[in-house]
């Protein structure tokens, strides 16, 4: 099983990064850019097949390790491989 | 008076804090792996500045579950103190030891200087060499030391007068242009619960000898030894 895990910055938190991303943007050219926010994306390949057990590693996984749950939210989908 | 310094791959401050530590207590710290289960007995645990794990994920996520830390995070809620520096705080707050989290700097550039901060505490083992609203020139060397938590949490802080240093100008304000990274209300450097525990940001071990051109660190390892011999 596959864990396709999205990890990004909560509402409130500011993003430095994802203000320069939205302003490059602009300075290329491109209209109507709302507001930009950068998370990271990270893929776990798992050797467990029932996905209610693997979405519980899973959690477990984002928060103890791969995300800072005082700034960072989690989420994530499990594909059969 | 016994020291340890824990060395994490991509440490490298750890031998300048060792420099300062000797200079301070007439002996050389222990420096421990982080491989290693166990802390030697001490009196004092130093985690130093560098890129541990070369911050991968986040500044000091990987080094927090590395195995060495299991036992600091013991000895540290058992009241041994310990003292984080820069990337050592990234780690005190990944291990929860402090509240909040190291953001990258507001300005998203490394910021590498001389800053002056205030001594908002006197009575910690880590500050009694200094006088109380002390304006001392420290270095940073940091990306992320924009220092983030929730409103709630920065309130409980304040009340329980848990922030070590603020960032300020000559006067001791913190307005303007004082705050180099964006930290929420100045803070360079942190206590636990029980003043026990401190994270900062500024370097000490790199202005604690006349030969690197200011003295300004020292008292922080004066007072330790004071404290803890």
């Amino acid at each position: 099983m596959k864990a396709r895990i999205k990890i990004t910055l909560k509402e409130g938190v500011l993003d430095p990064q994802g203000k320069a991303i939205g302003n490059a943007l602009g300075a290329l050219g491109f209209e109507g850019v709302g507001n930009v926010r950068q998370g990271k994306y990270i893929e776990v390949d798992l050797d467990d097949t029932d996905r209610a057990s693997a979405g519980k590693t899973v959690e477990a996984m984002c928060e103890q390790l791969l995300a800072n749950m005082v700034i960072e939210n989690y989420s994530f989908e499990l594909e059969d491989a | 008076m016994k020291a340890s310094v824990i060395v994490f791959p991509g440490s490298n401050c750890d031998r300048d804090v060792a420099v300062s530590l000797e200079a301070a207590m007439g002996k050389k710290p222990a420096m421990v792996w982080h491989g290693d289960a166990d802390v030697p007995q001490s009196d004092l645990i130093v985690l130093p500045g560098g890129f541990s794990y070369g911050d991968y994920l986040r500044s000091g996520a990987m080094a927090a579950h590395s195995p060495i830390m299991r036992d600091v995070v013991a000895k540290a809620k058992k009241g041994t103190p310990v003292l984080g520096i820069c990337n050592g705080f990234h780690l005190l707050t990944e291990t929860g030891l402090l509240p909040g989290v190291l953001m990258r700097n507001a300005s998203l550039k490394f910021i590498c200087k001389d800053v002056l901060l205030k001594v908002e505490r006197v009575d910690t083992d880590f500050t009694r060499g200094y006088s109380e609203g002390q304006v001392i020139t420290i270095p940073v060397a940091h990306h992320d030391g924009n220092y983030f938590t929730d409103d709630d949490t920065l309130n409980r802080l304040e009340g329980e007068n848990r922030i070590a240093f603020r960032y300020c100008d000559k006067a001791g304000a913190t307005g303007g242009d004082a705050n180099p990274n964006g930290s929420q209300r100045n803070i360079a450097g942190l206590y636990n619960e029980t003043g026990t525990v401190l994270g900062l940001m500024p370097h000490p071990e790199r202005l604690a000898d006349p030969a690197l051109g200011g003295t300004d660190g020292m008292p922080m390892f004066a007072s330790l030894v004071e404290a803890l011999h």
